[in-house]
């Protein structure tokens, strides 16, 4: 059978052209061409203007004849070009009102909104030429991939141990000894170092392409420059960062993502991106024309009622995220990465602003979030929401989730916080430390994600070192960043030769990642904390691309105890399903073993101090409930005593065939301060035992 | 176009000399010359990349061609690649089932 449809039916300016198909939208190799489509509701006119690489003329520019529009779709089917020597973009004619929210232009170029591959900024932190019309150049590239035997790691979410990390920090800093360091490729390089630290999965910082060079100024403190490092500023949805693939300078950086999460896959580890679907890098009404003002302004942006643009996002502007035209791109978009890039979940950023309509009202049932919830193709993804925005409305607890999304738990990373400084709220620590009932209660344990870090703040080490941000380097006289970070600095502000400090904020460290691992949920660190990474205590390092945010890989030798702690307390973890359940504790002994699936305990056995200046309290885990009972394990008990004296604590007693054994006790130097799984040294006092000033034990029954 | 490679077969080997850029414009000529061979018991397909300089997208996916289409069974050989074009095959991950060696013999 001999296809027909490969062949030219309009001949114009030296081009050879047919009727395109609207779906799918963006640029779609076919046989003998490529089928441009491109939406607009509200354009009256539409070219296609096709440029050589980098140049800033276009070479050929060739309008969509009125047969190539279908509804609101021009579609197009050009032949015989060059795919690899080319960039494409859009100008559209049509009205222009401030008040009715029309932008149209027809001197401006327009980068599709559906671009796999956007050039212009090939190499992070070559600056651009900015006198260019055309700066984020769409592309077209092969979606053709060699996955081979690739398959979805689909760890339950229970077992996941997450690691937040910024594809460039991660390695650009000199010492990780790489030859293309702050690389994609490179994250394929350092995957034996991420299975020897125990996570099985990697949740990256926004990776679309965005503008390291939006707002880019000096800082008036440091004289460095300042960029937009973190990439929360969409240009593109469908294209990955080109600034972070080694070979980028060549427009490979699809293949390169594509190969690093199959690497990352064949070796355990799931992938989660970071993505930004609450506004776009156009910014209010003095930013530039990119893409989706030039392309349809009022589908794409939620307009107030005089035409300017609602910042629910703090950034500028905020996507239009139940407008149909847009909730069907995210759709698009989110399936996109999942077939063709193998992504295994997605963390939303401000994903409140997901579930607003298109006056910024929130809804009960928003029609996105429902529909990515249901989506057969994202089916097994993991969704897990930042249930805020900068607009006021804060939902952890209370996201529409539909049994489907998960939540990054701010509560937790608050309570655990102050539990941490000694502002005593056992009651509060009971909730995180079972998965957060009072929050969840219909929903499950999974849909808490448990953290004390994330990028977005302090590091670990700075929040046991600094009690007030220090954000001077940002430019901004320390205005930014969250004031609220409930840090403790150990007794003296920021880095210091006192021994006895540093050790009790090793000790924090440890305490810390002991609670996250032992707490039902689905724990996150944040990439670095494992070595003790500081950012001098600057909680917002969002432009600060620099030895500031960048991991020192040399910290794991400076502080190999933190870094041996965290990888023995993750091990323990995976060792122990009592610890790792989609279900909650009944507090009751539903299998006859004699003891509670938990028990709650203080300094006296069986007798927590649920007072609000309580500062110690115990619980015991019985392992003959691990997996509501489908599974033996050993019994944890752990005790966490943040009162700055020691404490005698009671124990509850084992029948005669177990013994209470120590596995980590975070008062003691290495390598007393913890042991491998299964290595636990038997406690020599079965009745009780003495728990240090700001100290955690783990006790292991068997 | 000028020719920028050159394939000869003998026995079971294809060799294939690549010089200067394989890249969208000249990869497809390379395409249709290999896949010529289609169909013929071939054990080796060695490509000699001394002088090759750059390497695109279509020109990676020549080789992948040349493993699909003529040679799932035989040996594919680079031979002499420098080593950006090596990082950039291996970092793209498509060729990673070649025998990357200095020197061919046969």
């Amino acid at each position: 059978m001999i296809r027909i449809d490969a062949h030219p039916t309009h001949h114009r300016d030296g081009f050879d052209l047919r009727i395109g198909k609207p779906l799918p939208f963006g640029a779609t190799i076919v046989p003998g061409g490529v089928n441009f489509s491109v939406f607009s509701r509200h354009a009256t006119a539409c070219e296609l203007l096709l440029f050589r690489k980098n140049e800033d003329e276009p070479y050929a520019t060739i309008p969509f004849l009125d047969e190539f529009h279908i509804g609101n779709v021009f579609c197009m089917t050009v032949f015989n070009l060059e795919i690899e020597e080319i960039d494409y973009g859009y100008r559209m004619d049509g009205p222009c009102n401030f008040k009715s929210g029309q932008w149209f232009n027809r001197e401006k170029i327009l980068m599709d909104p559906y671009a796999r591959l956007v050039g212009g900024r090939d190499e992070w932190g070559v600056t651009p030429d900015w006198n260019k019309k055309y700066q984020h150049r769409s592309r077209i590239f092969f979606d053709d991939f060699d996955w081979a035997d690739d398959m979805a790691p689909d760890i339950p979410m229970e077992d996941l141990v997450i690691y937040e990390m910024h594809v460039r920090g991660f390695t650009r800093h000199s010492s990780s000894g790489m030859k293309y360091p702050g690389t994609f490729a490179t994250i394929q390089e350092k995957i034996p170092y991420l299975k020897d630290l125990g996570i099985n999965c990697i949740e990256l910082l926004p990776i679309h392409e965005f503008d390291e060079f939006e707002n880019e100024r000096i800082s008036p403190v440091t004289g460095k420059p300042l960029l937009n490092y973190w990439g929360y500023s969409q240009v593109g949805f469908f294209a990955p960062k080109a600034g972070y693939a080694a070979t980028g300078k060549f427009g490979m950086q699809i293949d390169e993502l594509k190969a690093t999460i199959k690497a990352l896959h064949h070796e355990g580890i799931e992938v989660i991106l970071d993505v930004v679907f609450n506004h776009t890098a156009e910014g209010n009404e003095n930013g530039p024309y990119i893409s989706y003002r030039g392309i349809d302004n009022n589908t794409y942006y939620m307009l107030t009622p005089e035409g300017y643009y609602y910042n629910f996002s703090g950034c500028g502007n905020t996507l239009n995220c139940n407008n149909p035209i847009v909730r069907s791109m995210i759709l698009d978009c989110l399936r996109y990465w999942v077939y063709e890039y193998h992504v295994d979940g997605f963390r939303f950023d401000l994903a409140s602003i997901l579930g607003r309509d298109q006056n910024g009202a929130p809804m009960a049932n928003p029609p996105l979030l429902e529909t990515l919830a249901f989506d057969p193709i994202l089916g097994k993804c993991k969704l897990i929401a930042e249930a805020w925005d900068a607009g006021g409305l804060y939902q952890v607890g209370s996201f529409p989730s539909w049994g489907r999304w998960a939540e990054w738990n701010g509560k937790y990373r608050d309570d655990i916080r102050k539990f941490l400084k000694s502002e005593g709220g056992t009651g509060g620590m009971a909730q995180r430390i079972q998965g957060s009932p009072d929050l969840y209660g219909w929903r499950g344990p999974n849909a808490s994600i448990n953290f004390i870090t994330c990028h977005d703040g302090f590091t670990l080490m700075d929040l046991v070192s600094y009690n007030g941000k220090h954000n001077e380097a940002n430019g901004e006289n320390n205005r930014d960043g969250g004031d609220d970070n409930l840090s403790w600095n150990c007794g003296i502000e920021g880095a210091t030769r006192d021994a006895a400090v540093n050790a009790l904020r090793r000790k924090q460290i440890k305490n810390g990642v002991t609670l996250l691992m032992v707490s039902r949920g689905v724990p996150m660190i944040l990439y670095g904390d494992e070595a003790g990474r500081t950012q001098e205590g600057n909680n917002n390092t969002y432009c600060q691309d620099n030895e500031l945010a960048w991991f020192d890989w040399d910290l794991l030798e400076t502080n190999r105890e933190i870094f041996e702690y965290f990888k023995k307390i993750i091990a323990f973890r995976h060792a122990h399903p009592v610890l790792r359940s989609n279900a909650f504790f009944r507090n009751s002994d539903y299998v006859g073993s004699g003891y509670a699936d938990i028990s709650w305990h203080g300094t006296n056995a069986w007798n927590a101090d649920f007072s609000p200046s309580s500062r110690c309290l115990a619980f015991m885990l019985c392992g003959k409930h691990a997996k509501q009972g489908r599974e033996r394990d050993n019994d944890i008990y752990t005790a966490m005593n943040m009162h700055w004296e020691m404490h005698v604590f009671e124990l509850p007693r084992l029948p005669e065939d177990r013994k209470w054994h120590v596995f980590a006790n975070t008062d003691m130097i290495p390598p007393h301060d913890i042991c491998d799984p299964g290595e636990e040294i038997v406690l020599q006092n079965q009745g009780e035992i003495l728990v240090g000033p700001r100290s955690v034990i783990v006790l292991v029954g068997k | 176009m000028e020719s920028r490679f050159k394939v000869m077969h003998s026995n079971n080997t294809v060799k294939v000399t690549l010089q200067g850029r394989l890249d969208a414009v000249n990869s497809p000529s390379l395409s249709d010359e290999l896949a010529k061979l289609k169909g013929k018991a071939i054990g080796n397909i060695v490509f000699f990349a001394k002088d090759l300089e750059y390497i695109s997208s279509a020109g990676i996916r020549v080789i992948v061609f040349a493993k699909q289409k003529i040679g799932e069974n035989s040996k594919i050989y680079l031979i002499g690649a420098s080593e950006t074009i090596l990082d950039v095959i291996k970092m793209t991950g498509l060729a990673n089932f070649m025998i990357v060696q200095d020197a061919y013999s046969d």
